[in-house]
């Protein structure tokens, strides 16, 4: 080990393997810091980049995928359907591991109605907004989570309430829902690690500042308000299964959420003593924390064994994208009968 | 074009034994439909051509609905404009319902109606329907759907169909659960004794037993699309419900778990799911399609417009889906339930951008079957969206067609490189370089693990390898290989269907559902003496062999049902140079075109 970029990881792959072409955001952007996560997340989980799809709609952030994993297919569709766009190619392969990066306009404004149904077919993948509460490509339009009041340069005040991601992924009945802050790289990388070893969709709202148009000190999007209002629930890490048996769990200070491939999420108790696994408590904490000013972050809710969108299709073993031609077209006997029933 | 008076009148051959059509006005949601299916199954079943049409309201239950059958031994399938025989079932519409009937046709109405019969020229038949339902002592639940059998039982006594295809046709429509199949019996029985012991008429209507049917099938259009698509290997659908598509994709549901299970793991070979909308059904497919997954929708005009952005993303990005648009009247939410080609336009440009897609227009159920695999190996052929057109008349209603026939190719998945594959290839391999010449890419599909496999699809500028580019050369280069790639289809996709005859120097084109009408239209105008050679198109982009056609014509009529005249606008901007050669033939009014009308419509050109 010389430095960070060559460690080679368990399958022989260094830091290097995951990156993708240069930002072409702007400097200080916290896309950026989303973007290094998912590779340090990637490559310390041993994903084979092959092995991985990145999908993304439209805006600053669904820029994001071009900035990692070269390496994997990618596409960058229309605004707010990423979802659908998901939903169509991981069904050609189960087995491939989806992350798709949105943005709270098109995520929360054009893609509301996507991301409802998304969330609510449990499709198995990692769902990243990355929200800063401004429209940056169009240059500093409100956004749906823009906080009522907010003052922006051309803009003026913001007339309308909020859209809170996370509110809307658990009434969704998304199985595991997460806040983060793009200033908190560590717990970023850890709730994406575990969001890549959900069983179902792991939707990831994280607060990401845009320096050009929405980082005053009194923004809720901004780092400086994030810094000094983000209350975690919890000092979060993920827990591979090699490591699982070595790790003790102090009774009363952790939570310890297994996922269902051997895999966990440790969660040290902090300010709240709070239990993600109960869809009503989460909502009510998220009420009160909103009602006290704090920006929660950590893991929300989680139910890892709510079944996904595939396991309501008897699929083959193998991926339908391989299955041979032969097995596809119905034998010409077959015909015959349906000819003789067609009356 | 506004109605004409007739310069001829149109030869009256059409009543007759196994010749007439039959018009059947109830209300919606009374269980007509049964009935009604079983006179059309029962007259097949004797062997005697014959097709159905359900003009059906926007309604679950209540507003007037009507079904004409149209008993044709010459093997006409169109609609016939007036009825020989009429049954009038519901009194809102019961004065109306005597103004379709022929002078002396059969009028056939419940007796319970007490609204005036305003013609005397038509045999009347009184059907005491209400005194023989009670007496038959259904149900309470049922009275009102058994009433339908009166007509049934009456008529079969009058035309001479038999009970045991009426009972065949029963035993199809319930699945052989016995005891509505033996309840409706016992009611058109009852309705035939009573036909037997009161009515001594003279008709010159009626049904005898034939061999014209042989292996044919009577199937409406989206089931046969349907089928088509479970046939052509599909692996992924994604729909959402609209009026008049949403039988295609059921008929999937209903069909593809028997054919399309994995015979060695019992595993289900396909993927179908209902979306949310429009938006999603094509964003999946899209999705599905980028992956390797042959994807397909069905929608009609509304869900269309909504589909137009994706349209234009899997034209640009290459990727193959399928999307059946089963026409309605539009504009806008328009005449929901009535039929249309209305939407040649906008499946033909559909997206925003120079796009022009390719598109296959069946003109028969048999066809329907047909394009339904074609359209899944042109799509991923070609990397593209292909459209299927069809209609609520093509696709909703019951047509006697010619048996399907197997693939008689194999499934084609077009240029798709897997990780051996990718090790073989000599030149630089990039999913947008044209490396043999012929404008199609090859392509890689997610979860292909070769290092050199990947590639980043977007709707934004891309160079050979797809990465972004916003420079000028690299996007007109692009897009013009596109345009290639779609013009060379024009060598595959399916050729127009000429019929000549002899020595005549005008032609006239139509396509989709208008066959059946025109066919029996051009034998009205044969005996007119105005000779029309008849090309059917089933496919765009336009090959030589149409533009030949219209070349080699001194007038090309071209018969749509749309107001505008769409197709003759775009075949006249194929070629302008014949533009003011080409006259459009164009009614929308939501029925289908009948003979008679198109028959005028031609006489009033040719005379002027």
């Amino acid at each position: 080990m010389t430095g960070k970029g060559k460690k080679i990881n368990d399958i022989g792959l260094s830091r290097e393997d995951y990156k993708g072409k240069p930002s072409t955001l702007c400097l200080g952007c916290g896309h950026n810091a989303i973007v290094g996560q998912i590779i340090s997340a990637c490559h310390e989980l041993n994903i084979l980049p092959e092995s991985l799809i990145k999908v993304s709609g439209i805006g600053c952030s669904s820029k994001a995928p071009t900035y990692f994993m070269d390496r994997s297919f990618g596409f960058n569709g229309l605004h707010g359907r990423m979802p659908s766009l998901a939903t169509g190619a991981l069904f050609a392969d189960t087995s491939l591991i989806g992350i798709g990066v949105s943005g709270d306009g098109d995520t929360a404004s054009i893609g509301m109605g996507q991301f409802k149904h998304v969330t609510r077919r449990n499709l198995p993948m990692l769902y990243i907004v990355a929200n800063n509460g401004v429209y940056g490509l169009t240059k500093g339009q409100f956004s749906a989570t823009a906080e009522q009041g907010l003052a922006l340069k051309k803009q003026g005040q913001n007339r309308y309430v909020p859209v809170d991601i996370v509110w809307e992924a658990i009434a969704g009945r998304a199985s595991f829902v997460a806040r983060s802050f793009s200033g908190d790289p560590q717990q970023l990388k850890a709730l994406i690690m575990a969001g890549l070893h959900h069983k179902g969709i792991a939707v990831i709202d994280v607060i990401s500042p845009c320096v050009t148009f929405n980082n005053h000190d009194d923004s809720y999007h901004s780092y400086a308000w994030g810094k000094s209002h983000e209350v975690a629930l919890h000092e979060l890490s993920f827990v591979p299964p090699v490591q699982a048996i070595k790790v003790q769990y102090a009774e009363g200070e952790t939570i310890n959420v297994p996922l269902y491939d051997g895999t966990h999420i440790l969660l040290k108790k902090l300010a709240h003593d709070y239990e993600p696994t109960n869809r009503a408590g989460a909502l009510e904490m998220l009420e009160e924390a909103n009602n006290r000013n704090e920006l929660i972050t950590g893991l929300i809710y989680i139910n890892p064994k709510q079944s996904t969108l595939f396991d309501l299709y008897d699929l083959p073993d193998i991926a339908l994208n391989r299955l041979p031609a032969e097995k596809l077209r119905p034998s010409p006997e077959s015909l015959a009968e349906i000819n003789q029933i067609m009356y | 074009m506004a109605q004409t008076q007739s310069k001829k009148p149109v030869q009256r051959r059409l009543s007759g034994v196994n010749e007439f059509s039959i018009n059947i006005g109830t209300e919606n949601g009374s269980g007509s439909q049964t009935a009604n299916l079983t006179i059309l199954r029962a007259i097949f079943k004797m062997g005697v051509p014959v097709s159905g049409k359900n003009i059906f309201p926007s309604n679950i239950q209540g507003l007037p609905t009507w079904y004409k059958i149209r008993v044709s031994q010459s093997g006409y399938g169109g609609r016939r404009k007036e009825a020989d025989i009429v049954v009038a079932m519901n009194p809102k519409t019961f004065t109306a319902d005597q103004g379709d009937l022929v002078k002396g046709g059969l009028f056939l109405y419940a007796d319970d109606i007490k609204d005036p019969i305003e013609r005397d020229d038509m045999i009347l038949v009184a059907m005491p329907v209400k005194k023989l339902v009670k007496e038959a002592k259904p149900h309470r639940d049922l009275r009102k759907f058994v009433a339908n059998m009166i007509y049934v039982g009456v008529l079969a006594n009058l035309l001479g169909i038999e009970m045991e295809p009426i009972k065949a046709a029963l035993d199809y429509h319930f699945k052989g659960k016995e005891s509505p199949v033996e309840f409706n019996i016992k009611m058109i029985e009852r309705a035939y004794q009573w036909a037997e012991e009161n009515l001594d008429l003279e008709i010159p209507y009626k049904i005898e037993p034939r061999d014209l049917t042989g292996n044919a099938i009577l199937v409406d259009g989206n089931t046969a699309a349907g089928l088509g698509t479970i046939y052509g290997g599909m692996h992924f659908v994604s729909w959402y419900p609209i009026t008049p598509a949403t039988s295609l994709p059921e008929a999937i549901l209903e069909y593809a778990p028997k054919l399309r299970l994995d015979p060695e793991t019992g595993k289900s070979t396909y993927v179908i799911i209902q979306a949310e909308d429009e938006l999603a059904a094509i964003g999946m497919c899209v999705g599905a399609g980028w992956a390797g997954l042959r994807a397909m929708t069905a929608t009609s005009g509304p869900g269309l417009s909504l589909m137009a952005e994706y349209a234009s993303l899997a034209y640009l990005s290459e990727i193959p889906i399928v999307i059946w648009v089963v026409q309605r009247v539009g504009p806008s939410t328009g005449l929901p339930t009535r039929t249309a080609q209305g939407d040649i336009n906008l499946a033909y440009y559909l997206g925003q951008g120079d796009t022009k897609h390719i598109m296959l227009i069946p003109g028969n159920v048999k066809e329907c079957f047909e394009f339904g695999w074609k359209a899944l190996d042109l799509a991923e052929k070609y990397q593209t969206a292909v459209f299927c057109l069809s209609d609520l008349d093509l696709g909703k209603n019951q047509w006697m067609t010619e048996p399907f026939e197997y693939p008689d190719t194999p499934i084609e998945r077009g240029k798709i490189l897997w990780e051996e594959d990718l090790e073989k290839i000599k030149d630089e391999w990039g999913r947008y370089r044209d490396l043999d010449g012929d404008f199609i890419p090859y392509r890689t599909v997610p979860g292909n693990i070769h290092p050199k496999g990947a590639y980043f699809a977007r709707g934004t500028g891309h160079d050979e390898f797809a990465n972004y580019s916003e420079h000028p050369e690299v996007w007109r280069k692009n897009l013009d290989r596109i345009k290639n790639k779609i013009d060379s289809s024009k060598a595959d996709i399916p050729e127009p269907v000429i019929t000549k005859i002899r020595e005549a120097k005008n032609g006239i084109i139509a396509f989709g559902s208008m066959d059946a009408a025109l066919v029996e239209a051009l034998d009205y105008l044969k005996a007119d003496g105005v000779k029309l050679n008849y090309l059917r198109l089933r496919s765009l982009p336009a090959s030589d062999q149409v533009l030949d056609f219209i070349r080699s014509h001194e007038k090309v009529y071209v018969l749509e049902n749309n107001r505008d005249g769409q197709m003759h606008g775009i075949l006249s901007l194929e070629l302008p140079e014949k533009a003011q050669d080409m006259i459009s033939i164009a009614m929308l009014d939501g029925l289908p075109i009948n003979a008679e009308w198109i028959r005028e419509a031609v006489l009033n050109e040719e005379t002027d």
